[in-house]
């Protein structure tokens, strides 16, 4: 094994995750403006920066999804028990006592264990309920005549809506928190721009990268 | 010209509409006709000039005269007008079976046209009308035509003359269903000058409702005769110029658009090229979709329409363009005397005009105004129920003169705007119900306005209307809707979604709609904040205990 920079993170998915920064920043500002928390903005162009923005996230999953899938790159987010313990002992134990991160990433593995997990729940859970009822939201008025209790059920579908929101919110506090534990916050941002990372390669990786992919090792 | 059209308006609204009974120190001297319509004339489009038919070139002696030279012609418009709620003031609702119309309901304004009819039926649309108890005159000659379709701008009706106008020599004193001092009014003139109504023929009535400018609709005043384009972006010369009939379309003398039984929705839209002619409503013009859904701004406009009426939005307040309207009105305290025992009056509203209104007088009671007034609103489905004469009311409760229904899921409800007005009024306290009170009538002996007695004018009300009456009587509180649907701003100027969208919006209150942004305290907005403040309190206490271990046992691991 030997520790080489390599290019994790490819354009596409570097692009992909500062558009979902600037976008979900702009959906939770908005939304939580739309929801009566501040009033920062006028409500209607309020309505437009919101709406827009969430077609513009929804391309853009789409665009993901279809790159994830093309890839391959999906397989890194399947979450595995192997090693959740030792992540999760770290983060409540070990961290503080200034231990090594137990997870070293490998090519194929750029998210420990615990992380796979979280954004598998993200991936699954919190952003098709954002989304499924984001969009039941905005169309209300094509299928409010086809249903019995529009008017409740829009009001339960907004609530949904909003709760993911929050959920969301909160994932953020910790995404950006854990980027200060380990090596620190700088190390851990700088890949998602450069796109390398330090990254434990067997001598078949290296060979195969040296050989195929050279411009992906430093 | 629009200042001078301003200061004529003023002129005319400076003068107590009603107000002194006896008026015997009136200069004698000639009031002189006005020269110019209040709304300006549009260029006409007819086949005939009136100026040139000899049936009209002849002096006339009086309204019936001038109304036989048109039917001569004209063969079936008195028939016509004569079955209009112009002229029966009687209308049976369709769906609750009410007898309703003017000679049939009471109010919180002037209460009831019976036992006041020279002075109510001043504004009827025809000539002579002098008992409530009998229906209008039914001569031919008894619909006056002049009153629509007069454009020379000088025909007028006295205020207390049963629909006749002023003729020469005009009685000193004698004032206009507006309030003016009363003209000569020129008959030939008038009859030579006729066409299609403009906004004067139909505000000189229907802006003074209730008493003076505005008293009562609060959506209609003498600010529509030539409006600003802010006021009304359809009848303002500036804007589309639209005169009444250009919405409330006629058919025969039949018009569309009614305030008993309104159109609230309207599904139909523009319907074919010239096909609609029996409805007032927005979408008839502007369609179901109104706002460009080209955009997503439009689109989520236009996904409004199923829950809220266009005025909702578009007219963002009513009486604007600086006439205030009345919103309270006290008959209660009416009758009190000054110290030499005679009737006074207080004027301690300032319009925005400058002009000092009326805020109590001795003859009607107290009164509150306001001006550029936000609605109140309610789910409408167009019907409104009358607590008409007849009807046992509750004492112990606000009684609603008139009442709103509407359902939020039935479809063609929707939330619409509406004046309220607060009223305290006479009502029978061993019978429970609304009187009627005869208050004008400056020789009786029993008129409130007259002897500032109120057991005479219920007592002489309840017969003029031929109702049961127990003599005992007491006031009660009253609400009046009026569904605001003038005074229609431009785009620009409708309702702010905030307006409505936050807390404690317009229409905090209303049920059966969800509104976004009016709730961010709820159970989720709870739960939502307690989730992201339990990760802020987790990601500091996690940070905290790094920083204090870590400095406890600096260099320990890192060998």
């Amino acid at each position: 094994m030997a520790k080489r920079c390599v290019k994790v993170y490819p354009r596409f998915e570097r692009f992909w995750h500062w558009s979902q920064v600037l976008l979900i920043s702009a959906l939770l500002f908005t939304g939580f403006g739309l929801n009566g928390l501040h009033g920062i903005l006028p409500f209607g162009p309020t309505v437009m920066l919101h709406t827009i923005t969430a077609l513009a996230l929804l391309a853009l999953w789409i665009f993901a999804t279809f790159w994830l899938f093309t890839t391959g790159t999906w397989r890194q987010f399947i979450p595995r028990i192997d090693g959740m313990l030792q992540v999760a002992r770290f983060y409540a134990y070990g961290v503080f006592k200034g231990e090594e991160h137990p997870y070293d990433k490998v090519l194929w593995r750029k998210h420990n264990p615990l992380q796979a997990a979280t954004y598998f729940a993200l991936k699954w859970f919190v952003f098709p309920a954002v989304w499924v009822t984001g969009l039941l939201y905005l169309t209300y008025n094509a299928w409010a005549d086809m249903v019995a209790g529009s008017t409740a059920i829009i009001a339960v579908v907004a609530n949904l809506h909003l709760l993911a929101g929050y959920v969301i919110a909160a994932f953020i506090i910790v995404h950006v928190y854990l980027l200060t534990v380990g090596h620190g916050f700088r190390s851990h941002v700088k890949p998602m721009i450069t796109g390398y990372d330090e990254i434990d390669l067997t001598p078949e990786q290296e060979a195969y990268l040296e050989t195929n992919e050279p411009q992906r090792l430093m | 010209m629009p200042l001078s059209r301003r200061t004529w308006g003023a002129a005319l609204t400076a003068l107590a509409f009603m107000s002194s009974p006896v008026m015997a120190e009136e200069q004698a001297a000639q009031i002189t006709a006005p020269t110019a319509n209040k709304s300006p004339t549009k260029p006409s489009h007819a086949t005939a000039d009136h100026t040139k038919f000899e049936s009209l070139k002849k002096a006339f002696n009086s309204g019936p005269e001038v109304t036989e030279a048109c039917i001569a012609c004209h063969t079936e418009a008195d028939d016509q007008v004569m079955h209009s709620i112009h002229f029966k003031w009687d209308y049976t609702h369709p769906e609750t079976g009410q007898k309703l119309g003017k000679s049939n309901v009471i109010n919180s304004f002037c209460g009831s046209v019976a036992g006041n009819e020279p002075r109510c039926t001043s504004c009827h649309a025809g000539y002579g009308w002098e008992d409530m108890a009998s229906p209008p005159p039914q001569q031919s000659t008894a619909v006056d035509c002049l009153v629509c379709h007069d454009r020379s701008g000088q025909y007028t009706k006295t205020a207390t003359g049963a629909g006749h106008p002023a003729l020469d020599p005009v009685k000193p004193g004698t004032k206009t269903i507006t309030g003016a001092m009363a003209w000569p009014v020129d008959l030939s003139k008038a009859a030579q000058s006729v066409g299609l109504p403009g906004r004067d023929n139909c505000g000189n009535c229907h802006f003074y409702g209730g008493g003076g400018d505005n008293v009562k609709h609060g959506d209609l005043s003498s600010a529509l005769y030539a409006p600003d384009k802010s006021v009304d972006v359809h009848m303002s010369p500036d804007g589309q110029d639209f005169t009444c009939s250009t919405c409330h379309v006629s058919d025969q003398h039949a018009w569309a658009g009614s305030r008993y039984a309104v159109h609230a929705s309207d599904p139909e839209g523009t319907g074919l090229p010239g096909q609609r002619r029996d409805v007032a409503t927005c979408q008839s013009c502007h369609g179901t979709e109104p706002h460009a859904a080209t955009n997503i701004k439009g689109m989520k406009l236009n996904d409004h329409t199923d829950k809220l009426a266009c005025q909702t939005c578009h007219i963002p307040e009513f009486a604007r363009g600086g006439v205030a309207t009345k919103t309270k009105w006290d008959w209660s305290t009416a009758g009190k005397r000054d110290a030499d025992g005679k009737s006074y009056h207080e004027s301690n509203f300032i319009q925005s005009d400058g002009k000092h209104l009326h805020t109590y007088m001795s003859i009607k009671g107290d009164f509150d105004w306001e001006e550029n007034a936000k609605p109140i609103y309610a789910w409408f489905d167009g019907q409104v129920e009358y607590t008409t004469g007849d009807m046992t009311i509750d004492p112990t409760k606000r009684v609603e003169v008139n009442r709103i229904k509407g359902d939020p899921d039935d479809g063609k409800s929707r939330i619409w705007p509406f004046k309220r007005m607060d009223g305290r009024q006479a009502y029978d306290t061993k019978l429970n119900k609304l009187v009627y009170t005869h208050v004008w009538g400056p020789t009786t002996d029993t008129a409130l306005w007259t002897n500032l007695d109120w057991a005479k004018a219920i007592e002489a009300g309840m017969k003029a209307a031929g109702q049961e009456y127990s003599g005992e009587f007491g006031f009660v509180d009253t609400y009046m809707y009026w569904p605001t649907t003038h005074m229609v701003a431009p785009a620009e100027g409708a309702v702010e979604c905030a307006e409505c969208h936050a807390k404690d919006g317009r229409m905090e209150g209303l049920t059966g709609v969800f509104m976004p942004g009016t709730d961010s305290m709820n159970l989720t907005g709870i739960l939502g904040r307690l989730i992201v403040l339990a990760t802020l309190l987790g990601v500091l206490g996690h940070a905290a205990i790094r920083i204090l271990w870590g400095s406890k046992s600096k260099g320990d691991h890192h060998g």
